[in-house]
């Protein structure tokens, strides 16, 4: 006798929006925390990680299941705690996105699942019964649920918009490009420069960080070509060059434009939330008397392996009244600058998951006068790190269209850079 | 009006409001209070002390409102059982309701508010709706039996609940037939034990009700027919021939389980003819699957992974299909490059190589490293395609792009052991782009090259000295790849030069490191070198046993347990359900089980197999051709194995017969030991008591001796059988099967299992973890963790030697 290959329920359904809200959330099992949601906001909404990995729609996080699927800027999340049949969660989730869109004028978006929070409570206590999947077919329900979807007041000028757009893509005037444009070797470069900056206590918590980013692109294509660049959103507050199509974006998150020749910056962004912070680094100062002072700095990166920064510099401060410093480092080399009053550690190279250490002791010019005590300014950092975005943006694909259609040589580096990145010692 | 407005109550004393809002007289001011009370339950405020005032709109003839009280009763309930059983008098009476949405809505309800005074008052209205005259009422009731059966078990049993929904198989209409299998398949998990008996007769009236049902209605029929075991090809026959239109259903969970279902009865089929035409039916389903949302196509190529690995022709003239589309996004990609490089042949290799360059050249830098290991894979592989593959990849290496070149530098390592003496004529173009690497992999494969190849390389020693320079810098892995290619370099040139480097080299990485691998490795180099260098030419310039191209794939028994849950988590996840499912209340049902969960553990190194918490990592994949693994030495056993590859395996027991069993006969039940540790409770809730422990004899011999108490099994124990995990010891039962007297009901009996050294169960990173299957023909398989006794970590005397120095 043998028992059932898979179990055919889902414990908890949830929507939740981008920034990890829940906007409808129905438990069916007991055995369904109320807290697990939280996990999906950390692990997924939240997370920098960009491999194919962590990107997946089906993942476990401690004993429980995720299956998700995104619709617009809506996460449709089970969980389950069984060995669920996967495919079921996510062709029914999936169902339930149509199931919206059919009784709200085939509009689905957070805006949308807010405005009908009612509605979607009926329609889940049908299509869902113990957890298990029933009747999606909005002909049917329609036949005993009767509400009326709510429709946005947006979607009337979108439509009008829609229409707008296309005249202008009709008459195809593109203003900033000029036509018959003939490279022989048809190429584009994407930049992506980030700057990041920090600022830690003395306890080691992160009191202030974010990061600017720039996408700089050199386009060096012949004709009119169209380019669709693909990132995942990860970003807050993106402004885009006036080539970008904003509608678009808008509803795809494809960042779509007809390029002008030679250099531009696409666009730029600025992140605070789920920063990747690449070095930590604690500072230990002990002032003997009057006359010594021993310095331990630890700095720690927290990039892969695979990776590496350069130019690494960190600036220690101390007293102005030092006369020497004697140094002992685990790598990279180090002096007293008096001009700017610190001890200087450079490190040509800095791998990645490794941990350098400065010890020093200073010895200070001892005075007569009684003096104001130290004031301790912060230490600061410089690096580049190639190859590494502390954002986690990731550029998935960089398509150019042309009606020639030639071969196109893509270039994408990536960048980060120290801005005012400081430790309060 | 949009619901929107509901949520922006955030202001103080809304509670106060609200009360004062659900007591109105007006009937939409209090729709509306419930509405925001809703809403604010949605985002986590607690509005149970509302309770009284919710509830008191419960008895109104607006369905809306209705639906949204019950959902607040069914939130709260739990923290409010005396309030909540003034509800259930409204439940009663609407369960009779004239209106059959209201009679299934309130039984749907009151199944939900798991409150155990609730569910006395439940059983009458449940009892009437499982015999409603209305199908909708009928199928709602189904489930309710199985919400029942969750809280009160014994209830439901009492009541003869069981029997009734065993009775719903056979309801005229589909819907009804569909949510009592679901029921019952449910309550057969949470009992451990079988209650959906699928006859024959059953069978084929849950496959006539498959044509009518809902989509969802016939997964839940299919999943539960892939149980049903055919009596003989004809059986299998009709059951196929009854699932195969579900392969046209636009639902992919159908489609799935419909595969499921048909690969599960092909197995039972003669008719070789019969055979392949269904093979072939099975492909263009696969593929429709690719067109669905990424989120589906996900879980779909997972289950297409397992699907071509145990049916290879299955997709064979379909690896088009794969091919990735510019946007896919990068989890869909990666997992359709894994397909391609489980489809490519000679015939498609063209094809499937092309499409490698181009993503090689894409702009997602975890993409383009796969697609050059996907070249390199294909190169190893197909022999005859080898060389095409390698003008791809240096191709590849004149773009310069610095992650290309690096990743190729890796595969073409694996090329060179796989095809030695053959390729060498591209040394020099590897060579032009030194300077360009920096990650460790890649180093350590161009320094493998360079002193494996040293003879044909004029500057050789200049490229190692380059590399030298930053040694102290380097990892780990560099660092040994460097002291190795130094050895060969001087072995092959005892130059002058090369003289200095292997000073300066040994040197370093003797007195300077706090690495021991690697001070042990040049210790031993070095000592070779002083005392006899032509042995040290012998061991270090050994010929290599070549590398084969196997792609990794999911071990065969866990393969066969996956393909009888397609389309589940375990599917996605390539693992055994027992492994995440942390309710161990999954009943064991195949009678091989304890044999493929053994092999499942031993083979691969899953410890989760038995286990829930996860105690190793599992050893890291070995791709084709590192360096040499234990693996690839067994495979070809080399008439001198690379020294290299010996001194990896030296932390593991060496290879030794098994020492014979050391026990003639098991001892007899009453000489045992009654303090036995308990390691298996009464809380497990089989019924069985396991008491064990680990010992040793006087003569150095391991035994693990255990009692089995049935506590309260109905029936006698019998045909034990006993499997270990890899353990820190590498023991193994020497004998799978345990002579005990069968365990009567309410009685004990004792064994002790004479263990044997095996050096394939050696996994020193469990500790003093011993984890232990044990079956009996009654209760299925017992997962047991066990601990090693303190008094026996240390290793017994009789161990072979693991003193590396005694080689030498």
């Amino acid at each position: 006798m043998a028992l059932p290959s898979c179990n055919e329920s889902l414990g908890a359904l949830y929507f939740i929006n981008g920034r990890g809200d829940v906007l409808i959330q129905r438990i069916y099992r007991d055995d369904i925390e109320r807290n697990l949601a939280s996990a999906f906001r950390a692990h997924v909404v939240n997370s920098r990680e960009t491999d194919a990995a962590s990107l997946a729609p089906v993942r476990q996080f401690g004993d429980a299941s995720y299956c998700y699927l995104r619709a617009s800027n809506v996460y449709l999340l089970a969980i389950t705690k069984r060995n669920s049949n996967a495919m079921m969660v996510m062709q029914f989730l999936s169902r339930l996105v149509d199931l919206v869109r059919a009784y709200c004028n085939g509009e689905f978006s957070e805006e949308v699942v807010k405005g009908n929070f009612v509605l979607i409570y009926e329609l889940l206590d049908e299509v869902l019964d113990h957890g298990y999947p029933q009747v999606t077919d909005p002909a049917v329900l329609k036949s005993f649920i009767f509400q009326k979807g709510w429709v946005t007041p947006a979607t009337k000028k979108k439509r009008e918009a829609e229409s707008a757009n296309a005249t202008l893509q009709v008459t195809g005037a593109v203003g900033w490009r000029k036509d018959n444009l003939r490279y022989k070797k048809n190429e584009v470069f994407l930049d992506v420069v980030e700057t990041v900056s920090m600022l830690m206590s003395a306890q080691g918590s992160v009191l202030r960080c974010d990061v600017q980013g720039r996408l700089v692109m050199k386009a060096f294509l012949s004709g009119m070509p169209d380019i669709k660049l693909g990132l995942n959103d990860k970003l807050e507050d993106v402004t885009f060059h006036p080539c970008v199509n904003l509608g678009r974006f808008n509803a795809e998150k494809v960042v779509s434009f007809v390029p002008p020749d030679g250099e531009f910056e696409l666009m730029k962004y600025r992140c605070t939330e789920g920063i990747t912070l690449p070095f930590k680094a604690v500072a230990l100062i002990t002032e003997h008397g009057r006359t010594r002072l021993d310095v331990t700095v630890k700095v720690k990166s927290t990039f892969p392996t695979k990776i590496f920064a350069t130019n690494v510099v960190v600036l220690v401060p101390v007293p102005d009244q030092t006369a020497r410093a004697s140094f002992n480092l685990t790598a990279g080399k180090a002096k007293y600058d008096p001009k700017r009053h610190a001890l200087v550690w450079k490190l040509k190279k800095f791998a990645g998951e490794a941990e350098h250490t400065l010890a020093a002791s200073v010895e200070l010019i001892s005075t007569v006068r009684e003096r104001k005590p130290w004031s301790r300014p912060p230490l600061a950092m410089n690096f580049q790190i190639p190859m590494h975005s502390c954002s986690g943006v990731k550029v998935q694909y960089l398509k150019v269209w042309e009606k020639s259609s030639y071969k196109v040589d893509k270039w994408v580096r990536k960048i980060s850079k120290s801005g005012d990145y400081t430790l309060r010692i | 009006m949009s619901d929107g407005r509901y949520f922006s109550t955030t202001k103080k004393g809304e509670i106060h409001e609200l009360k004062v809002e659900l007591g109105a007289v007006d009937k939409s001011k209090k729709k509306d209070a419930v509405k925001k009370v809703i809403a604010a339950m949605t985002v986590g405020k607690d509005v149970s002390s509302l309770f009284p005032d919710v509830i008191n709109q419960m008895q109104t003839d607006d369905m809306e409102l209705k639906k949204l009280v019950y959902l607040y009763l069914i939130n709260y309930a739990k923290t409010q059982p005396d309030l909540a059983i003034m509800a259930v008098n409204t439940f009663v009476k609407d369960s009779q309701d004239p209106n059959p949405l209201i009679r299934a809505l309130a039984v749907r309800t009151m199944g939900c508010i798991r409150v155990d005074k609730i569910t006395e008052y439940l059983c009458d209205p449940l009892h009437r709706c499982l015999k409603d005259e209305d199908p909708y009422v009928r199928k709602t009731a189904a489930v309710c039996v199985a919400k029942l059966y969750d809280i009160n078990a014994e209830l439901v049993e009492d009541r003869g609940f069981l029997d009734m929904l065993k009775d719903l198989l056979g309801d005229a209409n589909p819907m009804v037939v569909a949510n009592a299998v679901a029921a019952l398949s449910e309550i057969q998990e949470l009992a451990g034990k079988p209650v959906l008996d699928l006859s024959q007769g059953t069978v084929a009236k849950l496959l006539r009700a498959l044509n009518e049902c809902t989509e969802w209605g016939q997964v839940f029929i299919l999943d539960s027919v892939v149980a049903y075991t055919p009596g003989d090809a004809r059986d299998a026959e009709g059951v196929v021939e009854r699932v195969l239109p579900r392969l046209q259903h636009a639902n992919a969970a159908v489609v799935l389980s419909a595969i499921k279902v048909i690969l599960k009865n092909m197995r039972y089929i003669t008719d070789e003819g019969m055979k392949s035409t269904l093979q072939r039916k099975l492909a263009p389903p696969l593929v429709t699957l690719l067109g669905a949302e990424p989120e589906l196509q996900y879980v779909a190529l997972r289950n297409i992974s397992l699907i071509i690995q145990a049916n290879p022709g299955v997709l064979s003239n379909d690896v088009k299909v794969f091919f990735c589309k510019y946007n896919d996004p990068s989890y869909v990609k990666m997992e359709k490059l894994d397909i391609m490089t489980r489809l490519v042949d000679e015939k498609n290799i063209d094809q499937v190589l092309l499409e490698f360059k181009e993503y090689a050249t894409e702009v997602d830098v975890d993409f383009v490293r796969r697609a050059v290991r996907a070249i390199g894979h294909c190169a190893v592989t197909i022999q005859a395609a080898a060389e095409r593959c390698i003008n791809v990849l240096l191709e590849l290496i004149q773009t310069k792009v610095n992650y290309v070149v690096q990743e190729a530098i890796v595969v073409i390592k694996d090329i060179f052991r796989r095809y030695p003496n053959r390729y060498e004529s591209i040394i020099g173009t590897l060579c032009d782009c030194l300077e360009s690497l920096d990650e460790p992999e890649a180093k350590a494969s161009m320094v493998w090259i360079i002193g494996e190849y040293a003879e044909r390389i004029d500057n050789a020693d200049e490229l190692l000295e380059q590399f030298l320079e930053s040694f102290p810098e380097e990892t780990a892995g560099v660092q040994l790849a460097l002291v190795t290619a130094t050895v060969k370099l001087f072995l092959k040139k005892p130059t002058e030069k090369p003289q200095q480097l292997i000073q300066l080299v040994l040197t370093y990485a003797t007195q300077e490191t706090d690495n021991p691998d690697l001070r042990d490795r040049a210790y031993i180099y070095w000592r070779l070198l002083s005392t006899d260098p032509e042995a040290a030419k012998d061991v270090v310039l050994a010929e290599r046993p070549t590398i084969s191209g196997g792609q990794e794939g999911v071990d065969p028994a866990l393969l066969q347990e996956l393909l009888g849950e397609l389309g589940s988590l375990a599917s996605v996840y390539h693992k055994p359900a027992a492994s995440f499912v942390s309710k161990l209340r999954l009943a064991v049902h195949r009678a091989d089980d304890l044999a493929a969960a053994a092999a499942r553990a031993s083979g691969s190194g899953d410890s989760e197999a038995l286990t829930s918490a996860v105690v190793a990592e599992p050893p890291t994949a070995r791709s084709a051709g590192a360096t040499p693994t234990a693996a690839a030495a067994a495979a070809a056993p080399a008439p001198v194995p690379d020294l290299l590859g010996d001194l990896l395996d030296l932390d593991v027991p060496a290879p030794t017969t098994a020492a014979a069993p050391a026990f003639a006969a098991p001892a007899a039940a009453s000489a045992m030991p009654a303090e036995l540790p308990v390691v298996f409770g009464e809380d497990k809730g089989k019924g069985v008591v396991v008491c064990a422990a680990l010992a040793r004899g006087p003569d150095g011999s391991y035994a693990y001796e255990l009692a089995v108490t049935n506590a309260a099994v109905g029936a006698p124990l019998d045909g034990l059988m006993i499997q270990f995990n890899k353990n820190s010891l590498g023991l193994a039962p020497a004998n799978q099967a345990v002579a005990m007297q069968p365990v009567l009901p309410g009685t004990t009996e004792s064994a002790r299992v004479p263990m044997v050294h095996a050096p394939q169960m050696a996994a020193p990173e469990q500790g003093t973890l011993l984890q232990v299957a044990l079956k009996t023909n009654q209760t299925g398989v017992l997962y047991i963790n066990d601990n090693i006794p303190q008094a026996l970590v240390a290793p017994p005397q009789q161990q072979p030697s693991t003193d590396p120095m005694a080689f030498f």
